[in-house]
């Protein structure tokens, strides 16, 4: 008998009786057995049903940011995520940045894939930091940052810069919930790197170019970095600077306290 | 760029969906992936039948429907459609483009039973 509705044991399909163990092993359809996945069929419904879904794939990362945004302005506090291929030079910049602004509060979210070496050289600068180790993984994601910020506590109208992982490519799409990416960007890295990795250069609204001092050495064309930059974002601010002269220092302080300043406001 | 990621992202999306619309498994799921996002199709095709291995979606069929590239011209203000990141304006040859759409990265929707 089958176990399904309980009829006998020989099925007609078609012209054929047949026993209902070889209708299934032939694979055919006999009244209440569909030839569908569940091998089932129900008067009035169909075996498969389409789901409309609409969801992009990286929401609840999304999800956390706007979280993670949420408190971060209701405490005036601006963010700002570091973004560059590795050896750019952002915890040296990070560095002369924080002792550059003196008593300001502000706190450090450090990103590698290993080593706490990075959050060692800010808490040197006695800067408030914290190291998230990815492991595998190549990118800062919201919730990373939602737990650093949990330990961290920013205080209220301070900076809270996040080195995120040296790579041009992943954290272009994951939003943490920063006022703005900062894409940093050496002169010794070659002139169409922004070319090469438009993403992170079209999400990031400032450009520093670093390591300017370097610049006659290795025939860099400052103004060809910033013509390749504007290329893929025309509407990109970029600043040049040097961390180990400190040229160009005082327009990168200006920059950071005035979009502090415009968050106090908001 | 980090498209077990990716897979990882659509799997909890489909748990989720598993447990409030009641079903077991999904036979086909379709993506909407923008020009600009950045996925590699065939690593994400790589990565799909390891990250969804018992899960709900472990063998179904995953269909990518391709978004095209827009973007706004600064020089006629008009958003037009390109292929490529570094394409000019159609309407005006204009080579300073922003990027507005292209970088969706969407489940749209799944047959399952």
């Amino acid at each position: 008998m089958c176990s399904v509705c309980g009829c006998g044991d020989t099925v007609r399909v078609g012209d054929l009786d047949l026993s209902h163990a070889d209708a299934h092993r032939f694979g055919l359809a006999h009244h209440h057995h569909g030839l569908g996945p569940a091998g089932l069929s129900v008067p009035g419904l169909t075996q498969s049903r389409l789901i409309e879904v609409e969801t992009a794939i990286l929401s609840k990362n999304d999800a956390i940011a706007t979280e993670n945004r949420h408190i971060l302005t209701a405490l005036g506090v601006l963010t700002l995520n570091l973004v560059s291929s590795p050896g750019s030079g952002k915890t040296t910049l990070l560095c002369k940045t924080i002792t550059a602004l003196g008593d300001a509060p502000l706190a450090v979210i450090e990103g590698d894939q290993q080593t706490s070496h990075d959050a060692d050289r800010i808490r040197a600068t006695g800067a408030p930091a914290i190291q998230i180790n990815t492991g595998k993984g190549c990118h800062l994601d919201a919730q990373m940052v939602a737990a650093a910020i949990n330990d961290l506590r920013p205080r209220t109208g301070s900076y809270l810069f996040i080195e995120n992982v040296g790579n041009l490519v992943c954290p272009a799409a994951f939003d943490l919930g920063e006022d703005a990416k900062v894409a940093i960007l050496s002169v010794t890295e070659g002139e169409d790197k922004p070319l090469k990795y438009p993403d992170m250069f079209t999400a990031a609204s400032l450009a520093l170019l670093t390591k300017t001092d370097l610049a006659p050495h290795c025939d860099a064309d400052l103004s060809a970095y910033e013509a390749n930059l504007r290329r893929v974002n025309p509407t990109i601010e970029i600043l040049r600077l040097s961390s180990r002269t400190g040229d160009g220092m005082d327009a990168w302080l200006a920059w950071l306290r005035a979009r502090l300043a415009a968050k106090g406001a908001t | 760029m980090h498209e077990l990621t990716l897979v990882e992202g659509i799997r909890t999306i489909v748990e989720d969906h598993a447990r409030t619309q009641h079903f077991a498994r999904v036979l086909v799921l379709r993506l909407e992936i923008g020009r600009f996002a950045g996925v590699e199709k065939q690593a994400l095709h790589f990565a799909w039948d390891e990250g969804m291995r018992g899960s709900p979606a472990a063998g179904a069929v995953l269909e990518i429907i391709d978004l095209p590239g827009q973007a706004m011209c600064i020089d006629c203000d008009q958003v037009v459609q390109i292929d490529d990141r570094f394409d000019p304006c159609p309407l005006c040859g204009g080579e300073r483009l922003l990027p507005q759409g292209g970088d969706e990265m969407r489940i749209k929707n799944m047959e399952v039973v």
